[in-house]
């Protein structure tokens, strides 16, 4: 998309307004999902697999469907017999056999059938009259057993075209990519240096459970309340399973308690709206705790083998990396976004990575900030941190050194265009936090992080108001502040307050289709589209300015909110705010309304490093996180507060996934730690201050500069605390998370 | 004409060439023109790939003109979170 006239001189942009839903957050106004009630409304439970791969031989629901409170049960055969959209291919059919089970329940968890009663507690309890008979199969959960010739096969024929012949059928999706000779790369090195690494699932931990009202007659019409990421695929998702038309769904997204990625798909919303189908009744559907962590994504597990050669001066000759990543039942671990992420950071001469997207009984993966990126990179930066300590080199010198560029061919092949990680590490290299003196039993790590970034389908509409404010309509839910970095880049064009600009998240049916808040996507894409959007309302305007004046458009141009001539040649008349253009709207031409509807391309690449210090008790094993630097490029910082938070954010979820965080299963394959108090979180008493530098090189691909911040943020984490904790114990640490038993152990092992 | 890199792991589809050209001028037309000359080409691209022209990536556009003598990569479909 061309984009003609890029700014630099801002106004509202880079300013730090409160976020306009702020009042309604904390005063408990705001709805989120399990708000909004109905008439006549249901409440809906969901059985679930207490086995990790069962065949299922029978379910009876008689005894359920008996019970008077009891309006509808469902099971498989209520999505299955569609009359409108039967052979559900591809991902649409994974989705559909996870949000109920088919033939066999594939994980411990996975919904079997599902109730709606006149309350909570009665669907809960017509649950226990479901009688399911189960024959249990051979199971697995583990990624390297799972690709282990012996392993117990989940689906045949799942794997795609890429996955070499002889490989186990759970391996399903094969990537392999890289340029130059790396073995020619690891002989012209002085130091090779090869390791293996393991990280568990994690899950995105978002306060808010999935939580939804559906209602949907036997007319084919239907309506949809849930928290999502993503209220257009809900909607295209929910109607294909259910064999409805599209348009004829009307999904509202409500507010949204944390999302990262886990809330870019269905669960629960296709089951209630069955549910309501058929027993012609609004259903409610909310998730506790425990089947949120048990039956909604994680992220995937990884186990993996990486060898790096360097010189002694710290140049790297060659990089190779196996990236194998467990991903649950169904095909979608993103082994390849891993591998394609993994050396990202780095000029490389000679680089090789593989990734594998494995099957297992697992929860059906979700995307968690950056799907992929952060396990490679603990790994890599782990060995590059490993070998600046035997070569005796320093870390961000090293990493200088090598470091990708404008020019660089990426591992993952092109060249890039213009990035900013070589500003961040300058930044960390000259951050106080870098040179301050580290206290004994203290150590400190660093680590780089690359993520994509994305654009996405994006339509945006805004409306003028008579007095002269404007109503903004965008599609991508707000899980970050968007809202107020919308009305912030609004205001920049229109030069009207950012006061005066009310910004809401439209529902299906008001506005064009809109991607998934996802991929860091939101404030460059819908960002992008608000002022394009903008700009088209401040084309009418100047029309409208044009004929009052009798002079042609194009000797009008719009500065700080006001119609002005162009120039002394376009005539001698007073600058006509945009109020005074609106005031007479309706009659002179009517209402003044800005669309931009596209695709942007161009979302540019975005890079971070951060700095840990951390500090390991001997003899509890427990880590504490005593200084933590965030430096990362925004292109520009739209709304500098919600970027440093984004940061933050980042760091404070990778703090727990380095520390605690992780799925543990039992021999029987169940999970054995659905809860918050089984599954540690950190909370605020874990955390240090985390302190944050935002560096701003413009991303040539948007007006103002943007780059999406929501996702690299996640990336350097955990290899940066693996280092500090590595660093501080005396011992490298090869597994994640690093929790105290780990930790003592491997002071043990290393006596 | 185009020259596409590929990711290495498609070679296997294309009789082990990594570079390979066509005649293009949007990116739909190269993903067409991929599939006209090597057939095989057909399961990844449909399973979704981004290009990257000068290092700048589109992520799932047909209608991105390609500039004459532009470096192009097949990327495996980005996904975000």
């Amino acid at each position: 998309m061309a984009l003609d006239d890029r700014k630099t001189d801002f106004t509202f942009v880079g300013t730090r307004p409160n976020r306009p839903d702020g009042l309604d957050k904390v005063t408990g106004r705001a709805k989120f999902g399990a708000d909004m009630s109905a008439p006549g409304m249901l409440h809906g439970a969901i059985l679930r697999s207490p086995h990790a791969h069962a065949r299922i031989v029978k379910i009876d629901t008689s005894k359920a469907e008996a019970l008077k409170d009891v309006k509808a049960v469902v099971t498989r055969a209520d999505f299955a017999d569609v009359p409108f959209k039967p052979g559900l291919a591809g991902e649409f059919w994974n989705v559909l056999e996870n949000v109920m089970a088919g033939e066999k329940a594939l994980y411990d968890g996975h919904a079997v059938a599902a109730v709606a009663a006149t309350s909570a507690l009665a669907a809960r309890d017509a649950l226990k009259l479901i009688e399911v008979e189960y024959e249990v199969l051979p199971h697995v959960t583990d990624v390297d057993k799972a690709m282990a010739p012996d392993a117990p096969v989940i689906r045949e024929g799942a794997a795609d075209y890429s996955v070499p012949e002889g490989m186990h059928p759970n391996v399903v999706r094969y990537h392999e990519s890289g340029h130059g000779d790396v073995d020619a790369g690891f002989a012209e090195a002085d130091l090779v240096l090869e390791d293996s690494f393991v990280t568990e699932a994690t899950h995105q931990g978002y306060i808010e459970p999935h939580a939804c009202l559906g209602l949907l007659g036997n007319d084919g019409k239907g309506e949809l309340w849930c928290t999502t990421q993503g209220h257009w695929i809900a909607q295209k998702t929910c109607a294909a399973l259910l064999g409805i038309e599209t348009s004829q769904l009307r999904v509202t997204a409500s507010e949204i308690g944390g999302g990262f990625g886990g809330k870019t798909t269905v669960f629960i919303e296709p089951v209630a709206l069955a549910l309501s189908r058929k027993a012609n009744r609004p259903v409610k559907l909310v998730m506790t705790r425990s089947e949120v962590f048990r039956a909604t994504g994680p992220t995937a597990s990884a186990s993996m083998d990486i060898k790096i050669g360097m010189k002694n001066d710290g140049t790297i000759t060659a990089a190779c990396g196996e990236f194998r990543l467990q991903g649950g039942a169904f095909p979608g671990a993103p082994g390849d976004m891993t591998a394609m992420c993994a050396f990202a950071a780095y000029n490389l001469t000679n680089v090789k990575q593989i990734g594998y997207d494995v099957m297992a009984n697992r929860p059906k993966q979700a995307a968690y900030r950056a799907p992929g990126a952060p396990m490679g990179a603990f790994a890599v930066e782990s060995v590059i941190d490993e070998m600046c300590n035997k070569l005796g080199l320093d870390p961000i010198e090293v990493r200088l050194k090598n470091a990708a560029h404008e020019g660089t061919k990426a591992s993952y092949g092109p060249r890039y265009e213009r990035i900013g990680l070589v500003e961040t590490l300058e930044a960390a290299k000259a951050h106080p936090h870098y040179s301050a003196p580290l206290k004994p039993g203290q150590g400190r790590g660093v680590s780089c992080g690359f993520w994509f970034n994305h654009g996405g389908e994006t339509s945006v509409t805004l409306a003028l108001s008579e007095d002269g404010s404007a109503q903004l309509m965008v599609g991508t839910p707000d899980i970050g502040g968007s809202r107020a970095s919308m009305a912030l880049m609004a205001a920049e064009v229109l030069g009207i307050p950012y006061e005066n600009i009310r910004v809401t998240v439209a529902d299906t049916a008001t506005l064009g289709y809109n991607d998934v808040s996802h991929g860091s996507r939101v404030t460059y894409a819908s960002g992008l589209a608000t002022i394009k959007a903008a700009r088209h309302a401040v084309e009418k305007l100047c029309e409208r300015a044009a004929a009052k004046w009798d002079i042609p458009v194009e000797a009008v141009k719009w500065e700080n909110g006001c119609a002005v001539p162009s120039g002394p040649n376009a005539g001698d008349f007073d600058p006509m705010p945009l109020a005074d253009i609106t005031a007479k709207m309706g009659r002179t031409g009517g209402p003044i309304s800005g669309h931009f509807e596209a695709t942007p391309e161009g979302a540019g690449v975005s890079f971070g490093t951060h700095i840990v210090d951390a500090e390991v008790d001997p003899e509890t094993g427990k880590t504490t996180i005593t200084r933590y630097t965030v430096i990362q490029d925004a292109g520009k910082a739209i709304h500098p507060t919600y970027v440093e938070g984004q940061f933050q954010g980042g760091a404070a979820q990778g703090i727990g996934w380095a520390l605690n965080e992780e799925y543990i299963y039992g021999e029987d394959g169940r999970l054995q730690n659905s809860i918050f108090l089984d599954y540690r979180i950190p909370v605020a008493s874990d955390l240090p201050m985390i302190d944050t530098v935002i560096v701003e090189v413009p991303n040539p691909g948007h007006p103002f500069g943007v780059r999406g911040v929501g996702e690299t943020g996640i990336v350097p984490p955990l290899a940066a605390i693996a280092n500090a904790v590595s660093n501080a114990a005396g011992v490298r640490m090869k597994q994640l998370p690093m929790s105290p038993p780990r930790i003592l152990a491997a002071l043990k092992d290393n006596g | 004409m185009v020259e596409v890199h590929l990711w290495s792991g498609l070679r296997s589809l294309t009789g082990g060439q990594q570079v390979v050209e066509v005649e293009a001028k949007t990116t739909g037309d190269l993903l067409q023109e991929l599939i006209r000359a090597h057939p095989q080409l057909e399961g990844p691209i449909e399973a979704g790939v981004s290009i990257a022209i000068d290092g700048r990536v589109i992520a799932t556009g047909l209608t991105e003109p390609i500039p004459e003598g532009s470096e192009v990569y097949l990327m495996q479909r980005l996904r975000g979170g």
